[in-house]
């Protein structure tokens, strides 16, 4: 089985936000949440870089190991999912998680969370496979179609991989070593505890 | 006239601008030549090492309107994810399997400490009905919440496998609203005790001397204390200085984002549990003395009167200050508490 990660190469990343607007569309994620985001740093001067961040699908991830329900669960493509069934909304995943990734609806009296909810790798919950039950809890399930997450098939710039961690790697390593420079592969030290070398 | 400068100004233009050209295409033959491929963008770009290694965190700026989700990366998650899964637990337990231990071993050594002069059958009202009412509108809520809060510590381990995954979400989800909610009264309780009770907590000589001689507690002496000795003293400055740290950093983390971001709230919560589980330590030890550990004192918060004899041997120099302030008030008192139904 593939191990799927995601990769955003930084060096081509635009902040068009397309994968946002994609994924918000592909999986009708509510008002008020994003699955995925783009980050700007030094925004406005020499040297910015965007960055695209959603899950990273982490090996050993620290949201599954703190949360006190158990309600996550990996799949035999190492996505990291979860079920919103077994969820109480405590937001520990939020305060382990290295990328902000769980997000929770605001429900109820004051700064309550409701059910968290994160990305899926576009690859829906504990349900049946393309159920109607699993898409209103989590959206689309792209890789029961055998579809990539929809929001690196649209990313106009191709900065946005997703799929087996080992093919995207070696197409970001082909990249760099013909374009000559490469910043590297953001966040895979902290979520996969490996680097690419570029 | 005219013409004549006309064509002169068209020969001038002409002059400069091959003179131009001649000068561009000098300067720019050698800096094409020297552009292949050894432009590197990434040299003067923003790179995630040095970012992560001058701040252990990256933030930038998002033009979606959540704001707050502008921090890129924030490895601290995983350093907080090490406290909660295996610090704390270990704080937690030692602390309160520790003091559980600890009163076990206390109760069979010690024993019970007796009302040496037997019950006199005369009764001093001790608290009042606010006092009572204020004491175990905190005391249920602190309960609720140790065990609601115990549960998202140890629940996982040690419930999780007997209800399964179904019931045991079910349950959480109810401790966890028990938890927000019953969070408001237990911090009104707090603050009114630190209110009522000030007077009568502030330390002075008498509980170093109370220290010294074992509080009564180990031994059998009955070192003098007023209306709350130094071991009360002391639980009255955990409850109000511990619950309130416990309402400050619970009120940060059941309000996201409106006091601090997510290293505040990763601090909010060490603070939150570590005070949490030592409050809880703290609190069997009082259930303890206020229940098994010592003959006649639970009725000072469960009926409000004291047995005058206890009240000679634990709090002496608090009866002869109620029985100074005049004959009239104790017998009002005495009788007040003689009432069969409050």
């Amino acid at each position: 089985m593939a191990r799927m990660k995601f990769l955003c190469d930084a060096d081509r990343c635009i902040e068009c936000n397309a994968c946002v607007t994609a994924c918000k569309n592909e999986n009708d994620v509510p008002w008020g949440i994003n699955r995925r985001r783009v980050v700007t740093i030094n925004d406005g001067k020499p040297g910015e870089r965007s960055v695209s961040m959603a899950c990273m699908h982490c090996t050993d991830a620290p949201c599954a190991s703190v949360c006190p329900v158990d309600c996550f669960y990996t799949t035999a493509d190492a996505v990291v999912l979860h079920s919103k069934d077994l969820c109480i909304g405590c937001g520990y995943c939020f305060y382990a998680c290295p990328f902000g990734a769980p997000q929770y609806p605001k429900v109820g009296n004051f700064g309550s969370r409701g059910k968290m909810d994160k990305c899926t790798f576009c690859a829906g919950g504990p349900e049946a496979d393309g159920s109607k039950e699993e898409y209103e809890k989590y959206g689309a399930n792209r890789l029961a179609e055998g579809k990539l997450p929809l929001c690196a098939e649209m990313c106009s710039t191709k900065s946005l991989l997703a799929g087996d961690g080992d093919v995207i790697a070696q197409i970001y390593k082909e990249r760099v070593s013909k374009r000559g420079y490469g910043s590297g592969a953001w966040g895979w030290q902290t979520a996969y505890r490996e680097a690419i070398a570029t | 006239m005219s013409g004549v400068l006309a064509k002169f100004m068209t020969q001038i233009r002409f002059i400069a601008g091959a003179l131009a050209l001649a000068f561009v295409i000098s300067v720019a033959t050698p800096v094409s030549a020297q552009q292949p491929s050894s432009v590197n963008p990434t040299a003067s770009s923003v790179k995630e090492q040095q970012l992560l290694q001058e701040l252990n965190r990256i933030q930038g700026r998002v033009s979606i309107p959540d704001r707050k989700s502008d921090v890129l990366e924030q490895p601290a998650g995983r350093e907080w994810r090490q406290w909660h899964q295996v610090t704390l637990r270990w704080i937690g337990g030692i602390a309160i399997l520790g003091m559980l231990a600890l009163l076990v071993v206390f109760y069979l050594v010690r024993g019970q400490v007796k009302l040496e002069s037997g019950f006199s059958g005369r009764k001093i009202v001790r608290f009042n009905a606010l006092e009572r009412f204020v004491h175990w509108l905190t005391a249920s809520c602190f309960v609720i919440l140790a065990i609601s809060g115990l549960n998202i510590t140890f629940g996982k381990p040690l419930l999780l496998p007997l209800l399964g995954p179904s019931a045991f979400s079910t349950w959480s989800e109810l401790t966890k609203y028990s938890h927000n909610f019953l969070s408001f009264p237990f911090t009104i309780g707090v603050v009114l005790i630190f209110l009522m009770w000030i007077g009568s907590n502030i330390p002075n000589g008498n509980d170093v001397e109370w220290f010294k001689r074992g509080g009564g507690i180990i031994g059998h002496d009955h070192p003098p204390a007023g209306h709350f000795n130094a071991g009360q003293k002391m639980i009255y400055w955990i409850v109000v200085l511990g619950g309130g740290a416990s309402a400050v950093t619970g009120y940060l983390l059941l309000f996201p984002f409106y006091g601090t971001e997510i290293a505040g709230m990763q601090l909010s919560q060490i603070i939150h549990s570590v005070v949490a589980m030592l409050f809880i330590a703290a609190m069997l030890g009082h259930i303890y003395i206020g229940t098994i550990g010592m003959e006649g004192a639970f009725e000072a918060m469960g009926e409000g009167t004291v047995d005058v004899n206890w009240a000679k041997e634990h709090h002496r120099l608090w009866l002869e200050d109620e029985l100074a302030r005049g004959t009239s008030t104790a017998a009002e008192r005495s009788a007040a508490a003689a009432r069969p139904a409050e």
